[in-house]
C-alpha cells in the first residue's frame, strides 16, 4: 500500500514541496494529499503586486488544478485544517471530515502581523498578503477616489511596505509611509543607504514619516485619521498594515508540538518538528532561531523534508542566505550576505553618489581577501556577481573597490568574471541551480536558448533576479561549445529578421507560403507570420489586405480588437489639425453606430465598441467625409504630434503644424518592425513632446533640430539630437533614411529606442551611414522611401470597395447577425465592455 | 460561465449523429477561419490549406470567455496544428483542443469533412 503524505497549506512552499516531491526518485510509493485554506491553487505571492498592474489570477498561478490531477495529487482548496490528532495520525478539517497521514508537512506560512493599536478593526484598514486582500484594497481605493478622497498610508517602511506604497500610489492615491524606526528598510540598509532611499522615495512623491509610533486609528466606523505618540496626527482615508509577519503555528501549538517563545514551529536541520512524523517548512518554520520571510529558504526546506521522507539524509545548511534584490518605484535596492557585519571584524568600502542616488557598501574581511556581504541602493547591477563572491567564498581581486566603482574604461564585465566562478556556484538561489547545471543543460542537454535553459533547469523561474547572469552564462557556454547563439525568428525560420528581409528582397519572394517552402519549415506561427507580413509590406508596400490571414489580428481586421471582441476605429487626423465639419462627422458616425468616443494621447479621436460587421459601414461613412485609416492597429506610423507653432503661438519659430502634417502624410501607411511616432514643436518649450518620439523635430532660430530614438511607453527614453539647424528638405531626407535603415535592420517588435541602443557605434555610426553615406546605401534608402511614399493606398478604402474583402468582417459565415454574446454596460453617458468575470 | 462552457463538448467521428452543412469551401479563407452558427452554438471552422486539412472547434476562448477563436491565426507548434487566440495568444491544438502554452481547460473540437466542395461538421445534436 502507498504511504500517505498530507500537506497543510497550499502556498508557495507547499506547492514547491509537491513539485519537487513528484520529481524525486522513489516518490511513486507515496500518495500526496494537500489541504489549502485559500479558494484557489497556490499562486506566486512574490509577484502579487503585479495584480495591481493588470496581472490576472492565471498569470500568478503556479500550476492549475489539472497539474495536481495529472500528477496524482489530491488538492482540497477552500479547506481550512482545524486540528491535528498526533496519537491517531489524523487531521481534522474545519468544514467537516478527517484525513489520516503517515507523514504530515505543515506549510501554513504566516499572517501579516497587526500591532494591537486601538482602532485597527476600522473599515479601510487592510493587510497585504493574498489575492483577496488586493482585491479588497483595489475596490476600497476606487471607492474613496470616487468620493474625491485620496490620502492613503502604509504602516511599515520595510521591503513589503514600500512595495505596497507603490501600488497605492499607482492607484492615484497620495501615499504616506509611516515607520517606527529612524530609517527606511531598517533590516536591509544602514543609515546612509536608508537616507538615500528616503530622498529617492520622496522625490517620487511619497511622504515618509520616520520614528513615528502609532497610538490610535481614529474615525467613525471608517478610518479618517492616524494619531501618533508624539501628539501629531495624519488625515488618511485608507491604511495598509505591513509591520512584519507572524507564523501560523496555531495548529502545532494546539496539538502539543513545540513552538518557539516568539512563535514559529521549532525544527532541526531535517525539518522535523518535535514529532518525528511531522515536518514544518516555509515561513511557519523556526530554524536557527529565525523565521525566514523569503521563498528561497522555504524551497530548500521543502527539499530537505522530501529527502528525509524518502529515506535520504539531506540537511538544511547552517547559514541560510537571505540576500534580496528588488526594485522599489524604479529604485534598485539589494542586500547580500552579512550586510551589516554587526560584531564581526570587517572593513567596509563604500561608494556614495548623492547626485545620481547611488550608494554601495561592501564588507570585506580584515585581510581584504574575502567578501562578507553588503548593500546596494540605486544601482544593483553588480548584485549577482557580488553575491557569487560571498556564497562561494571566492578570493577578492587586489583592489576590491573596483567591484563597486562605476564601470570605467576597465570596468569588469560580468561575462569575463563568469570564468572565476566554480561550477558549484549557485546562480539561481530560488531554485538552487548551479553554474554547472546550467552549463550542462547547454553542453549536454542541447538547450540553445535562455528560455530552454530556464525550462529545463528551472533557473530564473522564481524571482527572476538571476536572469541577466543566466543569459550571460548561456551565451558564453554556447560560444565556447562552438554553437551559435540562436536569434532565430522562431522554429519555422532559422534566420533573424534582417536576414529574412534581405533574402525576401533578393529572391523576390512574394508570399508567406512561398517563403515557408523556400527557406522555412512547418506551417508558421503567430511570431513568423506577422514578421513576414511586415517585411512584405516594407519591401512591396503591400497593405494588410493582400495576405490577410498572416497579419496580426488587429491588422487583419484593420482595427484594434477590444476586450470583448469589439473593435476601435481611429481615423487619421494629421498633426492633430481638424476642421469643425470633420469633427461633426466623427460625432455623427459615433452616434449612428453607438460608439464610445475618447480623445487619444496621439491628438486624435478614437471611436470604440464597433461591432466587426459594422466596420465597413462605419468606414464608408468616414471615407465619404474625407477621412483615411489612421493605422492605429498597425506596426506603422501612428501620429506626428504637433504644437500650434508660429501660426498662432507668440514664441513659435516655425510652422510646426504644417511640417507635422507634411511628415504624417509622407509616412502614413508605412509598415515597420514596431509602431512609429513623430512630433514637431515650434520652439524649445517643446509642447509637442517631440523628444519622446521615434523622430522629433524642434524649430530653432537656425532651422530644425532633429532628434531620433525617443520612446514613451514602457521604457521611456528621450530622443537623441541627430542634427541641428536643418532646412525642410534635409530634415526630411535624414528622417527618410533613418526610418528605412531602421525598418531594414531592427528585430520584430523593437522600437527605435532599443534599436539605437543596440546599434553598434550608436548615433555616431548612424550619422556616418545617413549623412556621410559610409555604407554607400543612401541612394537605395532614398529610392525605397520614394517608392513607399509614391505607392501609398488607404487600406480601408480598398476594403470597403472590394466585396471580397468586405466579407471578411462578417462574424458568422451563415448569418448577417453579429455576435449576440457581446455585452456592453453604460459608463458616464457612454458605453463600455462588460467587465471580465 | 459554466453554462456556456458546458454547451461545447468535443465530438469524435464515431459519435457524430448529424453531419451539418457549413456552406461551400470558398466561404473560408485559406489558412484561416470563420465562425459558423449552429443551434445557438458558435463553431470556429478553419481551412488549414497548407496541409489540405480542415478543423473545427468552439469559438469561445476559455481564457476570458470571448467568442474570438475563429479570428485567430493558424500555424503549428512542433508539428501540431494550432490556432492562437487573437486576444492574448493562448495556443490551442486543433487536433486535440489542448492548451499548448499553459494550462487552461481544453477546447471542444469537432470533425470536419469536405464533400463536393461543401464543408460539413460532425455534431451530436
Ligand atoms: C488610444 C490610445 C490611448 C488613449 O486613449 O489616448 C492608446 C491605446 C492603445 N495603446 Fe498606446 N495608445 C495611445 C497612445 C500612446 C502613447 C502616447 C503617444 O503616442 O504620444 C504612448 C507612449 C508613446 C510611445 O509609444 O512611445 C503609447 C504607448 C503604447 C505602448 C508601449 C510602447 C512602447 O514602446 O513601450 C503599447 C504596447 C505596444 O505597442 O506594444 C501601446 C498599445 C496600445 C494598444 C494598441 C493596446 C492594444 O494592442 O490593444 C491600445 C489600443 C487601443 C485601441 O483599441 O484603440 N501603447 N500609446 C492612444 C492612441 C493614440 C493614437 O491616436 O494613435
Ligand atoms: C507582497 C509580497 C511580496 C513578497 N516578495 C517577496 C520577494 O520578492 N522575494 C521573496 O523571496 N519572498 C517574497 N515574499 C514572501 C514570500 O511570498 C513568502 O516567503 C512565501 O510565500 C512563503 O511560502 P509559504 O508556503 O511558507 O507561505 P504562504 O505562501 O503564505 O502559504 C501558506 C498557505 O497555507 C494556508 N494555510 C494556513 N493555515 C492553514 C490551515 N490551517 N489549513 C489550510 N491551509 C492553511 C494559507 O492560506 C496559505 O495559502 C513576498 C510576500 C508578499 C506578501
Ligand atoms: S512649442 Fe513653442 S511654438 Fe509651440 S506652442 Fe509651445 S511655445 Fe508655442
Ligand atoms: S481571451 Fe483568448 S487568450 Fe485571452
Amino acid at each position: 500500500m502507498k504511504r500517505k503524505v498530507v500537506i497543510i497549506g497550499n502556498g508557495m512552499v507547499g506547492y514547491k514541496f509537491c513539485e519537487k516531491f513528484i520529481a524525486a526518485e522513489h516518490s511513486s510509493n507515496f500518495e500526496l494529499v494537500v489541504y489549502g485554506e485559500e479558494p484557489r491553487p497556490a499562486y506566486d505571492r512574490i509577484h502579487l503586486s503585479e495584480f495591481f498592474s493588470g496581472s490576472t489570477e492565471e498569470d500568478l498561478s503556479l500550476a492549475g488544478r489539472e497539474w495536481y490531477e495529472n500528477n496524482g495529487i489530491t488538492l482540497h482548496s477552500n479547506a481550512l485544517v482545524s486540528g491535528i490528532d498526533r496519537k491517531n495520525k489524523k487531521i481534522s478539517i474545519y468544514k467537516g471530515g478527517e484525513e489520516s497521514y503517515d507523514y504530515l508537512v505543515i506549510a501554513t506560512g504566516s499572517h501579516p502581523f497587526v500591532p494591537p493599536i486601538p482602532g485597527v478593526n476600522k473599515q479601510g484598514v487592510f493587510v497585504y498578503r493574498t489575492i483577496e486582500d488586493l482585491e479588497n484594497i483595489m475596490s476600497y481605493g476606487k471607492r474613496i477616489l470616487a468620493k474625491g478622497k485620496r490620502e492613503a498610508a502604509v504602516l511599515g517602511g520595510g521591503l513589503l511596505g514600500l512595495e505596497a506604497a507603490k501600488a497605492l500610489q499607482d492607484m492615484g492615491l497620495k501615499t504616506h509611509v509611516i515607520e517606527l524606526a529612524p530609517r527606511l528598510m531598517a533590516r536591509q540598509l544602514d543609515d546612509e543607504g536608508g537616507q538615500l532611499l528616503l530622498s529617492s522615495m520622496e522625490s517620487m512623491g511619497l511622504q515618509v514619516h520616520l520614528s513615528k509610533m502609532t497610538s490610535e486609528i481614529a474615525g467613525n466606523g471608517a478610518i479618517t485619521e492616524i494619531k501618533f505618540n508624539d501628539g501629531t496626527s495624519l488625515d488618511v482615508d485608507m491604511l495598509l498594515i505591513s509591520a512584519g509577519i507572524k507564523p501560523r503555528d496555531e495548529l502545532a501549538k494546539d496539538s502539543g508540538i513545540t513552538v518557539g517563545p516568539r512563535g514559529g514551529i521549532l525544527v532541526d536541520d531535517t525539518m522535523k518538528t518535535s514529532d518525528d512524523a511531522v515536518f514544518a517548512i516555509g515561513e511557519v518554520a523556526l530554524y536557527n532561531e529565525m523565521i525566514y520571510g523569503l521563498a528561497a529558504p522555504g524551497y530548500s526546506m521543502a527539499e530537505v523534508a522530501i529527502s528525509q521522507i524518502l529515506g535520504g539524509d539531506k540537511r538544511m545548511v547552517a547559514e541560510v542566505d537571505m540576500s534580496t534584490k528588488l526594485k522599489l518605484m524604479g529604485v534598485e535596492v539589494a542586500s547580500f550576505g552579512d550586510h551589516f557585519c554587526e560584531g564581526v571584524p570587517h572593513q567596509s568600502i563604500t561608494y556614495l553618489n548623492r547626485y545620481r542616488g547611488i550608494y554601495k557598501r561592501i564588507n570585506v574581511t580584515e585581510d581584504g581577501k574575502k567578501l562578507l556581504g553588503g548593500m546596494l541602493v540605486g544601482d544593483s547591477s553588480e548584485y549577482n556577481l557580488l553575491l557569487q563572491y560571498v556564497l562561494n567564498e571566492m578570493p577578492l581581486p587586489e583592489d576590491p573597490e573596483s567591484l563597486i566603482l562605476p564601470a570605467g574604461k576597465d570596468g569588469g564585465d560580468a561575462a569575463g568574471s563568469l570564468d572565476i566562478l566554480p561550477d558549484s556556484a549557485i546562480i539561481c538561489s530560488c531554485e538552487s541551480v548551479t553554474k554547472g547545471e546550467i552549463i550542462n543543460s547547454v553542453a549536454e542537454d542541447d538547450c540553445s536558448s535562455v528560455k530552454e535553459v530556464c525550462a529545463c533547469t528551472k533557473a530564473g523561474t522564481g524571482c527572476g533576479g538571476c536572469k541577466p547572469l543566466v543569459t550571460d552564462l548561456v551565451a558564453d557556454t554556447l560560444a565556447k561549445c562552438g554553437k551559435e547563439v540562436s536569434n532565430h525568428l522562431c522554429d519555422h525560420f532559422a534566420y533573424e529578421r534582417h536576414e529574412l528581409y534581405d533574402i525576401v528582397k533578393v529572391r523576390g519572394i512574394k508570399s508567406f507560403n512561398e517563403a515557408l517552402d523556400a527557406i522555412g519549415k512547418g506551417d508558421g506561427c503567430e511570431t513568423c507570420k506577422p514578421a513576414l507580413a511586415s517585411i512584405f509590406a516594407s519591401i512591396y508596400n503591400e497593405t494588410a489586405n493582400r495576405q490577410d490571414t498572416i497579419q496580426d489580428t488587429n491588422d487583419r481586421f484593420l482595427a484594434n480588437i477590444q476586450r470583448n471582441g469589439s473593435y476601435s476605429v481611429v481615423p487619421r487626423v494629421p498633426g492633430g489639425e481638424i476642421t469643425p465639419d470633420k469633427l461633426i462627422v466623427l460625432g455623427k458616425v459615433a452616434k449612428k453606430y453607438d460608439l464610445y468616443t475618447k480623445i487619444t494621447g496621439g491628438q486624435r479621436i478614437d471611436l470604440f465598441g464597433a461591432r466587426m460587421e459594422d466596420l465597413p459601414l462605419i468606414w464608408e461613412d468616414l471615407i465619404e467625409a474625407g477621412f483615411e485609416s489612421g493605422h492605429a492597429y498597425g506596426k506603422a506610423l501612428r501620429t506626428v504630434k504637433s504644437c500650434v507653432g508660429s501660426t498662432w503661438c507668440r514664441y513659435g519659430m516655425n510652422e510646426s503644424v504644417s511640417f507635422a502634417i507634411m511628415l504624417e502624410e509622407r509616412y502614413r501607411g508605412i509598415r515597420s518592425p514596431h509602431k512609429l511616432k513623430g512630433g514637431v514643436s515650434g520652439c524649445i518649450r517643446e509642447c509637442a513632446e517631440a523628444r519622446c518620439k521615434d523622430f522629433g523635430v524642434i524649430a530653432t532660430e537656425d532651422g530644425w533640430n532633429l532628434y531620433i530614438g525617443g520612446n514613451g511607453g514602457a521604457n521611456p527614453k528621450h530622443a537623441i539630437l541627430f542634427a541641428e539647424g536643418l532646412d525642410d528638405e534635409t530634415c526630411v531626407r535624414y528622417i527618410d533614411r533613418y526610418l528605412m535603415f531602421y525598418i531594414r535592420t531592427a528585430k520584430p517588435l523593437m522600437r527605435t529606442a532599443p534599436w539605437l541602443e543596440k546599434l553598434e557605434g550608436g548615433v555616431e555610426y548612424l550619422r556616418e551611414v545617413i549623412v556621410d553615406d559610409k555604407l554607400g546605401i543612401c541612394d537605395e534608402l532614398d529610392e525605397q522611401m520614394e517608392y513607399m511614399v509614391g505607392t501609398y493606398e488607404c487600406e480601408w478604402k480598398q476594403a470597403v470597395e472590394d466585396p471580397a474583402i468586405r466579407s471578411r468582417f462578417s462574424h458568422y459565415v451563415n448569418s448577417d447577425e453579429g455576435d449576440e454574446t457581446m455585452e456592453f454596460v453604460s459608463l458616464r453617458d457612454q458605453k463600455m465592455p462588460a467587465p471580465w468575470a | 460561465m459554466q453554462a456556456i462552457l458546458e454547451k461545447y463538448v468535443s465530438v469524435s467521428t464515431d459519435k457524430v449523429k448529424n453531419w451539418v452543412c457549413a456552406g461551400p469551401v470558398d466561404l473560408y479563407p485559406d489558412d484561416g477561419g470563420k465562425c459558423f452558427k449552429y443551434k445557438g452554438k458558435q463553431i470556429a471552422i478553419f481551412s488549414f490549406s497548407r496541409r489540405n486539412k480542415w478543423y473545427a472547434c468552439q469559438n469561445l476562448c476559455p481564457h476570458k470567455f470571448e467568442m474570438v477563436l475563429s479570428r485567430g491565426m493558424t500555424g503549428d507548434a512542433m508539428g501540431e496544428p494550432k490556432v492562437a487566440c487573437p486576444l492574448h495568444k493562448a495556443n490551442f491544438s486543433l487536433e486535440t483542443g489542448k492548451h499548448l502554452n499553459g494550462d487552461l481547460p481544453s477546447i471542444a473540437t469537432y470533425p470536419v469533412e469536405v464533400r463536393d466542395g461543401t464543408v460539413y461538421i460532425g455534431m451530436m445534436d
